[in-house]
């Protein structure tokens, strides 16, 4: 019997019951980090690299240019407008679909889903059509004075299409998998619509709801293709931050277009580490409905 | 084929799942590993299957050490409480799983299909091999995981609560059906079950398990009859405990409201375990022990009477003929005739089962003073 | 997940009634901001196209160019998609199975592409496969393979823009997977590949369809990231959106509304392919 014993305590490297040996293991996993590192550290680690390149000089001339400026004043009102709009509409429309029943839900989701399967540039395009030269809209509005297409409306209205889903797709299954029970009974102690949804309903999905507004600020203040078409790149007054990083590297000042970039990256590095901090506390109810 | 476990012991951060756990079943044994969740039993039935990996200790397949045997390789048929059945394949395919993995004695698919029928055959699923399992019932489902389980020839069969997921009725059925294949096919079979009702019935053997450790491993009728511990009288059954004195070889409480002779039972507290055939009302008017009837309840044909007792008014339950009406807060008298007792040796317990006629003498004004209380 | 179907309901004719308030209110505003932000616009782009006349169309949607385009926006949608497919599943294996320093780090990273603006990815991705850039002179020297403002540096871009939808779409299902049936298929004498071939892999292949379409999708009509790498020269690194920005700015929009209603039509397909997948998905491997 002590024999036994001794086999197995001799044993200090036990075999896995069930699973892939460790060789195969380490190869996997090998795989993996030399093909997240090739393919997505290497250019965010590009971005700082050669935004310091020639020194942090240039760096903060770059940043402080006036063009600079207004390209970041316009993408923060830009996100200031449609971040809230879409957060407005991603509560109401995930309160329709998953609190009530109805026929079209589906039709629904597809249409919210839409932003997602269009190119960019068709977003912008669309835009075009619709406010531009040719068209009913963009003569009407231009005699009452008002001009969307290479003006900040049209920037902000293409935003707020390409952004829109954000909020509604990380509230929908949220809110599907929680169920109505809670307002049910909220309703039947006499609360009404507007006390049951900011005491009853919001607490429950505020995380979620945290993280659909970040990915939605993010590509509101990073979004390229749909604005580049309907902004006109008017320097100063019509350019982004993503623009006016375009026309810095196409100006081959490839320093001070990295050094603005590097602005919109920690913007996305922020938006990552918060998102990890949330998932590391509330792992259960964000976890359930990934989907990107 | 024989399977044996020796010293297995096994800890999860700072909890010990098993503890020294030592176990044989031999060689076409049906043994049932009984215990409340937390008790090892699935962490033991796991260890023999070598789905876990022990911190010390030995499982021998036929004096065969399997501590560096592939789990593929041990012949094991294991059953789930979920089925854990392919859903993606067809009932045929889930049961001709194994046959097609093999490696050595590969079979033609011709004999592969002969061999499925003939399990489906054993399992009266006959016609439902082309059905997916989720076209199933829980109880076929749970048919074609042992099916697929038996068609690899395993030396041992395992299986972790077998019934747990299925409804009464079905349970019932397929307990009885599982005894039924069981003496068929004759497997070395091991099953684990929190349900005392199952384990008794169906098992040559049953081990209790608790906290780890294995409480007694006997023959049913042992079990119910001399449990070896408290653990195993009080989960297995229905029972009361009241906590006692021994001393001079007498068990008492509150000044000989009760006083049994126990034998032989060291000096020292001890617990009173009493089922509630132990316990039987007096009607003729002779002394017994004094209670307050605190509830009733109709079981079948009697009634469950639960009455305080004593200082600390211990609860005991007894049956009474359902024709005799007792209400509460009516004062009656019981008489012990039968039951154990539990005093602390030297290592372990040593219980004395009391015999019928181990009553005491009382005298009826002090039980009227303290009811007067 | 149903509003509370008592016996007090009553189906009118399209939903069901229910006690919780707010429903012509928040459906109200959702579909008025529907139509404000998507169905008007669209519509825009419908009556445009439409009134091309089916011939103009014909002769658009077959010139060489924009032909030549749409090819290399499509295969190296496809190609980009592929690879991805094959990566994101073993990253996403590694995220879920396996515990290392670092993967929390690593599972956090993989969302990077989502969040960064697509300029940013643009330019950094150009500088890092330049002829004298870090990468691209290593697969030049070492490789003879030129990445820089060819097509290969369009697929590329677009394995990194995709990369993010394999992952994140398979690894719930992996998480999700029942230890027990791996558990048992071991018992049953499979070696270890033949458990993952045979009883884990069908499981996850509506996962990793699901993930290729999208992956595919994305990179269909992805712009920001790839004109910076690829030197945009017609019919041989002209995408199909590049294109349509050119026929804009030459203020041919029949051409632009041509191109852009045939890459619309295309994703439409893809969305309902993907409905399709995983409507199929859910009845061969729904979870009892």
């Amino acid at each position: 019997m002590t024999e036994a014993r001794a086999n197995t305590v001799k044993n200090n490297k036990p075999r896995q019951a069930i699973g892939e040996g460790p060789r195969t293991r380490f190869a996997l996993i090998a795989v993996a980090l030399v093909f997240l590192a090739l393919m997505l550290i290497a250019p965010l680690v590009v971005v700082f690299f050669e935004a310091f390149s020639r020194g942090l000089g240039v760096y903060i001339d770059a940043l402080a240019m006036p063009d600079t400026m207004s390209a970041l004043q316009l993408t923060l009102l830009v996100a200031a407008i449609a971040v809230p709009a879409n957060l407005v509409f991603g509560v109401a429309a995930s309160w329709a679909i998953a609190k009530f029943d109805f026929k079209g839900k589906s039709f629904l989701l597809t249409l919210i889903d839409l932003p997602f399967a269009v190119s960019p540039v068709v977003s912008g395009l669309v835009f075009v059509l619709l406010f531009g030269a040719n068209s009913v809209l963009g003569p009407w509005l231009a005699d009452m004075g008002i001009q969307v297409l290479f003006a900040v409306p049209g920037i902000v209205i293409a935003t707020i299409f390409i952004t829109f889903p954000f909020v509604a797709r990380e509230l929908i299954p949220l809110m599907q998998q929680q169920g109505s029970s809670e307002e049910e009974a909220a309703v039947s102690l006499g609360a009404g619509g507007w006390r049951t949804f900011f005491l009853v309903t919001l607490p429950n999905v505020k995380w979620g709801l945290l993280y659909g507004v970040l990915l939605c600020n993010a590509r509101a203040m990073g979004e390229f293709g749909a604005v580049s078409v309907v902004s006109g790149h008017i320097r100063g007054q019509t350019n982004t931050l993503p623009l006016h990083i375009e026309i810095l590297y196409n100006d081959n000042k490839a320093a001070a277009a990295f050094a603005v970039a590097s602005l919109l990256a920690m913007l996305a590095l922020l938006t990552l580490a918060v998102k990890t901090m949330l998932e590391a506390r509330f792992a259960g109810s964000l976890a359930a409905q990934r989907r990107h | 084929m024989q399977v044996r476990a020796e010293h297995i012991s096994k800890r999860y951060a700072s909890m010990a799942a098993l503890d020294d756990v030592s176990l044989t079943v031999g060689s076409g044994e049906l043994v049932a590993l009984l215990g409340p969740s937390g008790s090892g039993k699935t962490t033991l039935l796991r260890t023999i299957a070598g789905l876990e990996l022990p911190d010390t200790g030995t499982v021998f397949y036929n004096d065969r050490d399997t501590s560096q045997m592939r789990i593929q390789d041990r012949g094991v048929g294991f059953v789930f409480q979920h089925y854990a059945l392919f859903k993606h394949m067809k009932v045929m395919d889930n049961i001709a799983f194994g046959l097609r993995a093999r490696k050595k004695n590969k079979l033609s698919e011709a004999e592969i299909r002969r061999r499925v029928m003939e399990l489906l055959d054993l399992v009266q699923l006959s016609g439902l091999e082309g059905r997916f399992p989720s076209q199933l019932s829980g109880g076929q489902r749970q048919r074609v995981a042992l099916a697929r389980a038996l068609a690899i020839e395993p030396s041992v069969l395992l299986l972790d609560e077998p019934f747990g997921a299925l409804d009464a009725r079905v349970r019932k059925d397929l307990r009885r059906w599982l005894r039924e294949i069981h003496e068929r096919t004759g497997h070395t079979t091991l099953f684990v079950t929190h349900d005392q009702e199952e384990a008794l019935e169906l098992a040559d053997r049953v081990v209790v398990m608790s906290k780890g450790r294995i409480e007694q491993s006997a023959t049913p009728d042992e079990i119910y009859d001399a449990p070896a511990t408290p653990f195993v009288f009080s989960f297995i059954g229905e029972s009361s405990v009241i906590p006692v004195a021994v001393g001079n070889g007498r068990a008492t409480l509150d000044e000989r409201l009760i006083d049994l002779d126990v034998g032989t039972l060291p000096d020292g507290p001890a617990q009173l375990y009493l089922r509630p055939e132990d316990v039987a009302m007096v009607t003729d008017g002779g002394p017994g022990i004094p209670g307050l009837v605190v509830s009733t309840r109709r079981i079948g044909g009697m009634r469950r009477v639960t009455i305080a007792c004593g200082l600390a008014q211990h609860r005991i339950e007894f049956d009474a003929p359902a024709e005799i009406s007792i209400t509460n807060s009516q004062r009656l008298q019981v008489r012990v005739i039968g039951g154990r007792v539990y005093g602390a040796g030297s290592e372990g317990y040593e219980t004395e089962k009391l015999a019928a006629s181990a009553t005491s003498d009382f005298k009826w004004a002090k039980a009227e003073g303290w009811l007067d209380r | 997940m149903r509003a509370a179907a008592q016996d007090g309901t009553r189906r009118t004719s399209w939903r069901r009634r229910s006690v919780l308030p707010g429903f012509s209110l928040t459906m109200g505003y959702t579909l008025a901001y529907l139509s404000l932000i998507v169905l008007i616009p669209l519509a825009a782009l419908a009556i445009r196209s439409a009134s091309l006349g089916w011939t103009e169309f014909w002769a658009i949607a077959t010139d060489p160019r924009i032909v030549a385009s749409l090819q290399l926006s499509f295969g190296a949608a496809i190609l980009a998609a592929v690879v991805n497919t094959v990566f994101g599943v073993i990253v996403a294996w590694v995220l879920v199975r396996y515990r290392f320093p670092g993967r929390r780090w690593l599972d956090a990273a993989v969302d990077l592409p989502f969040a960064l603006p697509t300029a940013v990815a643009g330019i950094a991705l150009a500088t890092l496969y330049a002829p004298n850039g870090p990468f691209g002179a290593f697969l030049e020297g070492v490789f003879g393979l030129k990445v820089g403002f060819t097509s290969l540096g369009v697929v590329l871009a677009l394995i990194f823009v995709g990369m993010p939808f394999v992952v994140r779409t398979v690894q719930p299902v992996l998480e999700e997977i029942d230890r027990e049936t791996e558990e048992v298929s071991a018992t049953l004498g499979a070696g270890r590949l033949r458990t993952v071939t045979r009883v884990i892999m069908p499981g996850l292949l509506p996962a990793i369809l699901t993930g290729f379409a999208l992956s595919f999708a994305r990179g269909v009509g992805e712009y920001g990231s790839v004109i910076f790498i690829a030197n945009n020269l017609p019919f041989q690194s002209e995408i199909a959106p590049l294109l349509i920005v050119i026929k804009l700015e030459e203020h041919n929009y029949a051409g632009a509304t041509a191109i852009a209603t045939i890459m619309l039509v295309i994703s439409f397909a893809m969305l309902f392919v993907i409905n399709l997948l995983q409507a199929w998905s859910r009845k061969w491997f729904g979870h009892d």
